[in-house]
C-alpha cells in the first residue's frame, strides 16, 4: 500500500479579530482530504475560500486551531518533511537585490548540495524555466511572469515529490499560463504530486486528475473534473441553418436564437429526434447536435451561490 | 521553456551540517546590507572625522587627541546604534511583509535557525562597519598627532565594548520584531537602551527614596534591564587610561548571557507566530 502524498484530517483554522473584544473568525472548517501520489490535484474556490490558509497550514507558516496533516506520511510539524516538498507562494516576491542565479543558489544551500552540484542544478533549472539568459539579472528588474518562473524554479530545484503551487497562473498572460501548464504536466509525467490552488477553472479542468472545491472555508466537493461535470444531460443543443426564421415550425420560432445566418435551439433530450425531423421537414440544415452538460464552472458557481450565506465569516465571541 | 528533465538519479538531498543553516542566512543578510548600501554610512563617518581633524588642529591646542578619540568613539557608537536598532527591528518584519519568508520556511529550515542567521548576519555587518570606522578613527588620530601612544590600545577595548553593546541592542530589536510592528519595536528598543544606560541611576533612585517597596521595584528593574553603563569607557580611552582586565571578561560574559537569553525568548515568541 502506498503512502498518500497528502493526508489532511479535520484541519481547522480560526483567526482572532478585534482589539478589545476578541472574536474568532473561522477561515478553514474541518477540512479532510486525501491526495494520492502522482496526482495533479486542483484546489478550487473563490477569493477568501480558505485555499491559501490551507496551503499555509501545510507549509507550517500558520498553525492549526484543530486537526492534523501529513505529507508523504510525515507530520507537517516535522521540518524534515520540507525536503520532500516544493512551494510557490501566491504572487511570489523574492530578495530583489539578488540575481536569479544567486537566489536559486541560496535556496539550494539548505539542501546540503556540494558547490558543483549546486552550480549544475541552478543552471539546469534556470534553463528549464526559460531564465537562462536572465540568470545574472537582479530580481528587481524582473517582470511578474519572470518572477513566477523564478518562483517555480526555486520550488522544484531540489526535485521534491510533492509540489504546492498557490495560484500559479494568477497575473500571467496566455503564454505564461501555457508555460506553467506545461511545467505541471511535465512534473506529472515524472510521477510527482502537484497540489495547486486556482480560481481559473479551465486550467483545473485541463490539468487536474481530481479537484476539491472550497467555499467559505468548507469543503463542498471532491472528484475528477469529469465526474463532477458528467452528471445528467440537461438538454440538447441543435445548431442549424435556415433561410429565414419564418420558415421554422411555429413551436420553434420563439425559442430559436439567431447568430448570423445560423440558429441555435435547446430541446429536452427526449424530444431530440422529433425536433430534428421537424427541422429537416422545413428545409433546415443541421450543423451540430451537442448534449448540454453542466461545466465545472456551472458546478462551481452553483456551489458558491448555494453557499453564499456560509461565506460570511463565522464569528464567536471569546471571553 | 524547455521540457523538464527527470530528477537527478542518486542526488543526495539532505540538510547541511548542524550550524551551517544559520550561516547561510547570515551571509545573505550581510549581502543584503551591502547591496542595500547600508555601509554608505561610512562616507558620513569619514566626513565627520576629516572635518573634526581639520577643525581641532586649529582650535584645540594640546587636547587634539582627546577630542578626536572622544568624537570618533562617540560617532562609532551612534552610527552603530542607529544601524542596530533600525535594521534590527526590520530583520524579521521585512521578510514577513515582503513574503520572502514564505518560500524560505518551505525549505528544511527551523524558525530559530532563521532568527539566529538574521541576527548573526546583522552582527557581521556591524563588526565590518565598526572595524572600518575604527580604521578611520586611527587615520584621523595619526593625522592630528603624527604618532600612536601606548594608551591608545584602550581605544580598541572601547570599540570592543561598543560592539558588545551593539550585540545586545540588536538582540533586543530582533526580540521585539518577532511579535510587534517595526515602529513599536523601534520605540521599545530605544526605550530599553536609554533605560539601560541609566540602569545604575534607576537603582540609586530606589535606594534614595528609602521606601522598601520602591527599592524592590527599582532593584528588579535594575536586574532585568541590560546595564549599558559599564560598557561606556570612551572617557577612559580618550585619556589613555588602562582598563581593568576584570571589566573585559565581566562585560563579555554579561553580554553573551544576556544575548543568549534574549535570543531564546525571541525564538520562543517566533516559533508559534502565525505568518498571515
Amino acid at each position: 500500500m502506498t503512502i498518500p502524498a497528502i493526508e489532511i484530517e479535520g484541519l481547522t483554522k480560526d483567526y482572532a479579530t478585534g482589539f478589545w473584544r476578541k472574536r474568532m473568525r473561522r477561515s478553514l472548517d474541518n477540512l479532510t482530504l486525501l491526495v494520492e501520489e502522482g496526482e495533479v490535484f486542483g484546489f478550487l474556490g473563490p477569493n477568501g475560500a480558505g485555499k491559501t490558509t490551507t496551503i499555509k497550514l501545510l507549509m507550517g507558516l500558520i498553525f492549526p486551531t484543530a486537526g492534523t496533516a501529513r505529507i508523504r506520511g510525515q507530520s507537517i510539524e516535522d521540518v524534515r518533511m520540507h525536503r520532500e516538498i516544493g512551494f510557490l507562494p501566491e504572487q511570489p516576491y523574492f530578495y530583489d537585490y539578488l540575481t536569479a542565479r544567486e537566489l536559486l543558489d541560496y535556496y539550494a544551500r539548505f539542501f546540503g548540495y556540494s558547490t558543483g552540484e549546486r552550480r549544475e542544478r541552478v543552471n539546469r533549472f534556470l534553463e528549464q524555466v526559460g531564465l537562462a539568459s536572465a540568470g545574472d539579472t537582479q530580481l528587481r528588474k524582473f517582470s511578474k511572469g519572470m518572477l513566477q518562473r523564478a518562483g517555480i524554479a526555486q520550488a522544484i530545484l531540489h526535485d521534491p515529490q510533492v509540489i504546492f503551487l498557490d495560484e500559479p497562473m494568477s497575473g500571467l498572460d496566455p503564454v505564461g499560463r501555457r508555460e506553467v501548464r506545461d511545467i505541471i504536466l511535465a512534473l506529472k509525467q515524472q510521477g510527482r504530486t502537484v497540489f495547486f490552488s486556482t480560481h481559473i477553472l479551465s486550467d483545473a479542468e485541463m490539468l487536474c486528475d481530481r479537484v476539491a472545491v472550497l467555499v467559505g472555508g468548507k469543503l463542498r466537493g471532491v472528484g475528477a473534473p469529469g465526474d463532477i461535470v458528467s452528471m445528467e444531460i440537461q438538454g440538447m443543443e441543435i445548431l442549424f441553418e435556415a433561410s429565414h426564421a419564418e420558415a421554422l415550425p411555429r413551436s420553434f420560432a420563439g425559442r430559436a436564437t439567431q447568430i448570423g445566418g445560423r440558429f441555435r435551439i435547446e430541446v429536452p433530450e427526449a424530444e431530440l429526434y422529433d425536433s430534428l425531423e421537424r427541422l429537416r421537414g422545413c428545409g433546415a440544415r443541421i450543423l451540430s447536435v451537442t448534449p448540454i452538460r453542466p461545466t465545472l464552472e456551472d458546478y462551481f458557481f452553483g456551489l458558491v451561490d448555494h453557499g453564499k450565506t456560509d461565506r460570511l465569516p463565522e464569528e464567536v465571541t471569546v471571553r | 521553456m524547455s521540457s523538464m528533465a527527470s530528477p537527478a538519479a542518486g542526488s543526495a538531498i539532505g540538510r547541511p551540517v548542524a550550524g551551517a543553516i544559520p550561516g547561510v542566512v547570515a551571509v545573505n543578510t550581510f549581502r543584503e546590507a551591502v547591496r542595500d548600501r547600508i555601509l554608505y554610512n561610512l562616507i558620513f563617518f569619514a566626513l565627520v572625522m576629516m572635518g573634526a581633524a581639520i577643525l581641532v588642529g586649529q582650535i584645540s591646542i594640546g587636547i587634539e587627541r582627546l577630542v578626536i578619540i572622544n568624537l570618533g568613539l562617540s560617532a562609532i557608537s551612534i552610527f552603530g546604534l542607529i544601524m542596530a536598532i533600525f535594521i534590527g527591528v526590520s530583520l524579521v518584519s521585512k521578510e514577513i511583509e515582503k513574503r520572502t519568508l514564505y518560500s524560505l520556511l518551505s525549505k528544511p529550515i527551523r524558525r530559530w535557525e532563521f532568527l539566529l542567521g538574521r541576527y548573526t548576519g546583522l552582527l557581521l555587518t556591524l563588526v565590518v562597519n565598526t572595524s572600518l570606522m575604527t580604521v578611520g578613527l586611527a587615520g584621523a588620530l595619526l593625522y592630528v598627532s603624527r604618532h600612536f601612544e601606548r594608551g591608545d590600545a584602550s581605544i580598541l577595548l572601547a570599540v570592543y565594548f561598543i560592539l558588545l553593546q551593539l550585540a545586545l541592542v540588536t538582540a533586543i530589536a530582533l526580540f521585539f520584531s518577532c511579535f510587534s510592528t517595526p515602529v513599536l519595536s523601534t520605540l521599545y528598543t530605544i526605550g530599553i537602551y536609554v533605560a539601560g544606560v541609566f540602569a545604575n541611576d534607576i537603582h540609586a533612585i530606589g535606594q534614595f527614596t528609602r521606601n522598601p517597596a520602591m527599592e524592590a521595584v527599582t532593584r528588579v528593574i535594575y536586574y532585568l534591564l541590560p546595564n549599558f553603563h559599564n560598557f561606556n569607557i570612551i572617557a577612559v580611552a580618550s585619556h589613555g587610561e588602562a582598563v581593568p582586565f576584570s571589566l573585559i571578561w565581566q562585560n563579555t560574559i554579561y553580554a553573551a548571557l544576556y544575548v543568549a537569553v534574549v535570543l531564546i525568548a525571541a525564538a520562543a515568541a517566533f516559533s508559534r507566530r502565525n505568518l498571515k
